[in-house]
């Protein structure tokens, strides 16, 4: 059959364009512009070249917060992940569990990012927060606006409130596609519950939980409504994970340059990790 | 050795799925459940198997009495309509399975491994992951993890039915020999007439939950103990016309063709079913009827052709060998084999055939 050729068509791909344009392109290029740049205000920009991301890439306050980033993120992977996956598990396969538990399950999902985190504050306020109260009470030693460790115990434990819905969600649908002959073949084999979660299960959601892994690594790495609401960053700068960091940076001390250059390092690094992360999961699928 | 289902029946909630079933079946025999879909032979299987336990009745083997018995205990294999395999096992650790989980030793499993994959074609792919196989080798994989394991009860349901034509047609025709000199019962579920004739053994027929026939293979096709029966058992359906005898000669309701008989059977009405391949476009047999049709639709199966037509207020199926069309509303002569007839009385009882 032959193709007619028509240069006009091209006409059709300007909306999208247009639309991408605006509301990516054009402000990543306002950031990269200032990544580059020395700017006093009045439209008057001296060029810097890659001096604020020399300085970003030295720096300490730097590292620190990627580190923070990295632990606070590897954390709540490792708790969510299997969490979410045994609790999938157990929910039940039929009747009318099945839309309680997804209604229940999906709560936590639907509340916005900064009611959830003044929800915590409220909640874990050492002195008038039922958690934080009940916590001291019971002779711990509990205040989550001053110790470190209780920060980072408060601010997990609202994450893994919020997110790990999420990976059940995902778990379930890769549960419940499973075909009940699979279970039926193992059952004839004489596997064992934990042959048959090892050997089927696992790889039979091995696709859905690469999404579920890779959802919470991005929005966990990216995390800054909640903890900005909890704790602030505080105490110190012991919660002040990336974003808070750099919107510190950014709007605190209006060091713009820096700022920018930490936003488009920020930005390379979350697309590494998944790139890197989904290529490695992917490496053995069928091509088709 | 011997499996027997005594009164077995199956309720799920209001709703029975199979009804009070007796069937004996006997060691080093292919056994053919057949009915279409929803009849009840996955469920049955799945009793005589021991993963699913009957409302009422009793499953023995061996004269043991193994209802409720847990399918660990059985030794029992079962290959499926979808093709499972343990989807990161390779070809040789799947086929091994249900060997290594009972432990038999390592040099025994490479060794039985070796001649199940080579019965089954499989012996160059042994390193390869399901889904890198077409679906034919994968259900050869889940066979041949069927056969490694010397069951007593093999299940088969429907298990060429998610193959395309080529394959299904390849492995269909090996199925015989594979399950040649084993000592053990052998139950085949399928949809499709043609494979239960292939298959040989005894067959089964099906619907709605009950048992309607079952016996050898070819005598349950050739005496349909009832016209359900023979319209399981007859693909496309069979033709069903009712008939008026009076001393020696037959007519069809509708129509004046006439025919002698011999049968030996009250003056009266009938209902007489005719298989479709039974009705030709030429001549075949002795004794043939001339029938005159209005061509509904034509189409080719293979290298047989179907004519759908009319004659009478009735639609007839006729299949003839060889590939021709005919175009819709075409007047034709059709010929029918007498001696092929099947009489049923007013309660669709088989009187007799031929």
């Amino acid at each position: 059959m032959n193709k007619t050729v028509n240069q006009k068509a091209w006409f059709f791909v300007i909306p999208v364009f247009v639309l991408v344009a605006f509301n990516a392109i054009i402000p990543l290029m306002t950031v990269v512009n200032y990544a580059f740049q020395e700017t006093f205000g009045n439209n008057v920009f001296m060029w810097e070249g890659t001096r604020w991301f020399k300085q970003i890439m030295l720096s300490e306050r730097f590292h620190a917060s990627l580190g923070r980033q990295f632990l606070f993120t590897f954390i709540i992977l490792f708790i969510q992940i299997p969490l979410g996956i045994a609790i999938a598990l157990t929910m039940p396969k039929e009747g009318i569990g099945v839309p309680v538990c997804l209604v229940l399950m999906s709560m936590p999902l639907l509340i916005p990012w900064n009611v959830v985190g003044a929800m915590w504050n409220i909640f874990a306020l050492p002195d008038i927060g039922f958690l934080g109260n009940s916590l001291n009470a019971l002779g711990f030693d509990y205040n989550f606006t001053q110790q470190i460790g209780d920060a980072w115990f408060t601010t997990i434990l609202m994450d893994v409130w919020h997110w790990t819905s999420l990976v059940v969600l995902l778990s379930y649908a890769g549960l419940r596609s499973i075909q009940p002959a699979y279970y039926q073949a193992a059952e004839i084999d004489g596997a064992s519950r934990w042959a048959i979660f090892t050997k089927i299960e696992l790889p039979k959601m091995k696709k859905v939980l690469t999404i579920a892994i890779l959802l919470r690594f991005m929005d966990s790495f990216m995390i800054y409504t909640e903890p900005f609401v909890l704790t602030g960053g505080g105490p110190g700068n012991a919660t002040a994970f990336l974003s808070i960091d750099l919107v510190k940076m950014a709007l605190g001390q209006f060091d713009l340059g820096p700022a920018a250059a930490m936003s488009l390092i920020y930005f390379f690094i979350v697309l590494l990790v998944c790139w890197v992360f989904y290529t490695l999961m992917m490496r053995n699928e069928e091509k088709s | 050795m011997s499996l027997e289902l005594k009164n077995v029946e199956k309720k799920i909630g209001l709703d029975t799925h199979i009804y009070p079933t007796n069937l004996k079946l006997e060691k080093n025999t292919i056994n053919i459940l057949l009915g279409s879909t929803l009849a009840g032979k996955t469920t049955l299987m799945q009793i005589m198997a021991g993963l699913d336990k009957p409302t009422s009745g009793e499953i023995w083997f061996n004269n043991e009495n193994v209802t409720g018995m847990k399918v660990q205990k059985r030794n029992v294999s079962m290959v499926y309509q979808q093709f499972i395999n343990y989807p990161n096992f390779t070809v040789y650790d799947n086929i091994a399975s249900p060997l290594k989980i009972t432990g038999v030793n390592s040099d025994e499993i490479k060794q039985r491994v070796g001649k199940v994959a080579e019965l089954l074609k499989l012996s160059g792919m042994l390193n390869k992951k399901p889904n890198e196989l077409s679906g034919g080798q994968q259900q050869r994989t889940a066979l041949a993890r069927a056969l490694v394991k010397d069951s007593d009860l093999i299940l088969l349901d429907e298990p060429l039915a998610n193959l395309d034509f080529k394959l299904r047609e390849e492995l269909r025709e090996e199925l015989p020999k594979l399950f040649e000199n084993r000592d053990c019962i052998v139950v085949y579920a399928t949809t499709e007439p043609s494979e239960a004739l292939l298959l040989g053994g005894n067959t089964a027929t099906l619907q709605e939950g009950k048992i309607i026939q079952y016996g050898k293979t070819l005598d349950t096709y050739n005496k349909p103990n009832s016209l359900v029966s023979a319209q399981v058992f007859s693909d496309p359906p069979m033709n069903i016309a009712k008939i008026k005898k009076s001393g020696d000669q037959c007519s069809f309701l509708q129509n004046d063709i006439q025919w002698k008989t011999k049968l030996n059977i009250k003056d009266g009405e009938y209902k007489v079913g005719i298989r479709p391949h039974n009705i030709t476009t030429y001549k075949e047999g002795n004794n043939t009827l001339e029938i005159k049709g209005k061509v509904l639709i034509s189409e080719i199966s293979g290298s047989e052709s179907l004519i759908h037509f009319t004659n009478g207020n009735l639609n007839w199926v006729s299949l003839s060998n060889g590939v021709f069309q005919k175009n819709v509303g075409d007047e034709m002569n059709l010929y029918m084999n007498t001696d092929e007839f099947v009489y049923f009385d007013q309660n669709e009882r088989l009187v007799s055939n031929g």
